[in-house]
């Protein structure tokens, strides 16, 4: 063997794991910087008592221990269940739109574009809007809740009874949008011959898009749910411009607290705040874990 | 077809959905509409109580040249393009090489690696939040864009290696074999044969991430302060308390900061579409 085949050859024999390894170096770096370390460190940072600047004190499960006595801790979990449990109406409503729209009259395309363009818009716009939307006495919504005689006193996000509802329906809006666009590729291919069959089996409307068309969407289902879960725990922006947390502290949920407690006027306490993202981190890693099963599951069957 | 085609149905049924469909869509634009309504309205028009009638005149002009020349908006608005542009870049550039790597060879720890990507791109931002600030101070780029765009860059990996990962499983593997046969180098079998093939992924990504990018608030507010750093979607805030209730040039604020990603949609509506519903068809 001549040396300079052997020098080749070291590299040329390895190929196939150094091309992915030299391809993933890269990318594995800015992300373990930037998101996997990080995570350890809240963890870590959650152990003490620190202001983000001076000295960090060790306090062990010191502000866990104080998040369970903590009243707006248990206003903001509470709120996220009411989010993640609305949220999900985006998707039957998506589904709803979709099934409106698909259809092929002159136009559709555009009116499709249309219906979806919600989405598109930032969190930030859609929260402003919305506040105008809902502003008391001349707000539209209070013009027409006013036509039938129901009026919420200091209007809806004024109320802490009906503030969060608000900023939930705010949210629902883009993310209907976003179901809606799923479901209408979902239905573009549902094969139609099942539905030829269907037909001829007797069924139809309800009983066919629950036998038929539903099974045959379950992709988009899935890919439905996991975007509006996710959307629903990450729920920040809407609440920060539509409400800042109030009235009374009424609509904070557990990513607005942790922010509030970690770095705004309400003080620096970075330990407390990596306690609440800890939890909120804990509650999102159970979907993770389900919705990565999932997925290990049709990998496992699409194995080539 | 499911729901049955309008047009095997009644002339009566037919005439109903035509109709139907744009009185529904109305209702469903009710929130903008009426802001688009307020951002031509004068001043006087609110003042006066005026909020839902006929504007008493037409404030186009004199509205939306107050937000381009009486604030820091076009500041935002670059500071928007010099963020977000810089960021598609790079995690794009980054993802089409991890998506290849793993999309391509078999390794151990291969799957292990693209769940991580994928779990990670799901997490609260909150979990993150006190580490990637503390980091982003220390290296003396805090209140910078480009504190920003290293982490949006980072973050986004995530998603667009699960994206081009699985873009790239679909393509033909015959090809790759084929050119593995004839000698062709790892690295020019991506950059040759794969690269080419990944257009319209790269195409999708792009304007998704673009969006996404642009409408981002959260990061925005704890990496950066003020006018020199700040996209737009955080300066609308001090735009807003700069006009306070001045309904007219708030909301003509905000429509100018929404734009440039509905601009986007709607020039590519193709690509975004085929982007967000990636996996949605089997």
């Amino acid at each position: 063997m001549s040396t300079a085949q052997s020098d080749m050859s070291w590299a040329r024999r390895n190929r196939m794991i150094l091309t992915p390894l030299l391809f993933l170096a890269p990318g594995i770096l800015f992300f373990a910087i930037y998101v996997i370390i990080p995570i350890g460190q809240s963890f870590n940072i959650s152990l003490y008592e620190w202001d983000g600047l001076g000295e960090a004190t060790y306090v062990g499960i010191g502000n866990y221990q104080e998040l369970v006595g903590d009243r707006a801790f248990e206003i903001s979990l509470w709120n996220n269940v009411k989010w993640l449990a609305l949220y999900l109406l985006a998707i039957p409503a998506g589904l709803f739109i979709a099934l409106f729209l698909n259809q092929t009259i002159v136009g559709i395309r555009l009116y499709k574009s249309l219906f979806f363009f919600p989405f598109v818009l930032s969190q930030v716009v859609v929260g402003l809007v919305f506040s105008w939307f809902y502003l008391p006495n001349v707000g539209l919504f209070d013009i027409i809740t006013g036509w039938f005689g129901i009026d919420v006193r200091g209007g809806i996000l004024g109320n802490p009874n009906t503030a969060t509802y608000g900023i939930i329906a705010a949210g629902l809006w883009p993310q209907t949008a976003y179901c809606m666009i799923l479901y209408l590729t979902g239905l573009n291919a549902v094969d139609p011959e099942q539905i030829e069959a269907g037909r001829l089996d007797g069924a139809k409307g309800w009983r066919m898009l629950w036998h038929v068309i539903l099974p045959q969407l379950k992709p988009a289902t899935f890919i439905a749910f996991v975007v509006t879960i996710i959307g629903a725990l990450r729920s920040f922006d809407l609440i920060s411009i539509m409400t800042n947390g109030g009235p009374f502290g009424s609509t904070r949920v557990l990513s607005f607290y942790m922010f509030e407690k970690a770095l705004s006027e309400y003080g620096f306490r970075m330990g407390y705040g990596s306690a609440i993202a800890v939890v909120l981190f804990l509650i999102m890693l159970v979907f993770i874990g389900y919705f990565l099963w999932q997925m290990y599951q049709d990998e496992k069957a699409a194995r080539r | 077809m499911f729901p049955t085609p309008i047009e095997k149905r009644s002339r009566g049924a037919q005439v109903t959905y035509q109709a139907l469909v744009p009185l529904v869509l109305i209702m469903w634009l009710l929130p903008l509409l009426a802001v688009a309504l307020f951002s031509v309205r004068p001043l006087a028009d609110f003042t006066n109580g005026n909020y839902w009638g006929m504007p008493t005149s037409f404030e186009f002009f004199t509205n939306y040249g107050k937000v381009f020349l009486e604030s820091d908006m076009p500041r935002y608005m670059l500071n928007s393009v010099l963020i977000t542009v810089p960021t598609v870049i790079g995690a794009v550039a980054l993802s089409c090489m991890t998506g290849f790597a793993l999309g391509i060879y078999r390794f151990r720890g291969n799957l292990l690696i693209f769940f991580m990507f994928i779990a990670g791109n799901f997490v609260p931002f909150q979990i993150l939040m006190v580490p990637v600030r503390d980091l982003t101070v220390s290296a003396g780029l805090y209140d910078t864009k480009l504190g920003l765009v290293l982490f949006h860059i980072a973050f986004q990996t995530g998603f667009c290696t699960l994206f081009m990962r699985n873009f790239i499983r679909a393509l033909p593997f015959e090809l790759i074999e084929a050119a593995r046969v004839e000698g062709i180098a790892e690295w020019r079998i991506f950059w040759y044969v794969v690269l080419p093939l990944m257009k319209p992924a790269i195409a999708a990504l792009s304007v998704l991430i673009f969006t996404f990018i642009w409408n981002d608030y959260f990061w925005a507010i704890v990496l950066t302060q003020g006018p020199d750093a700040q996209p737009v979607t955080a300066g609308i805030t001090s735009f807003n308390s700069q006009f306070v209730a001045q309904y007219h040039l708030m909301s003509a604020g905000s429509i100018v900061a929404a734009l440039p990603p509905v601009a986007m949609f709607f020039l590519m509506q193709r690509h975004f579409i085929a982007g967000l519903t990636l996996g949605a068809v089997k």
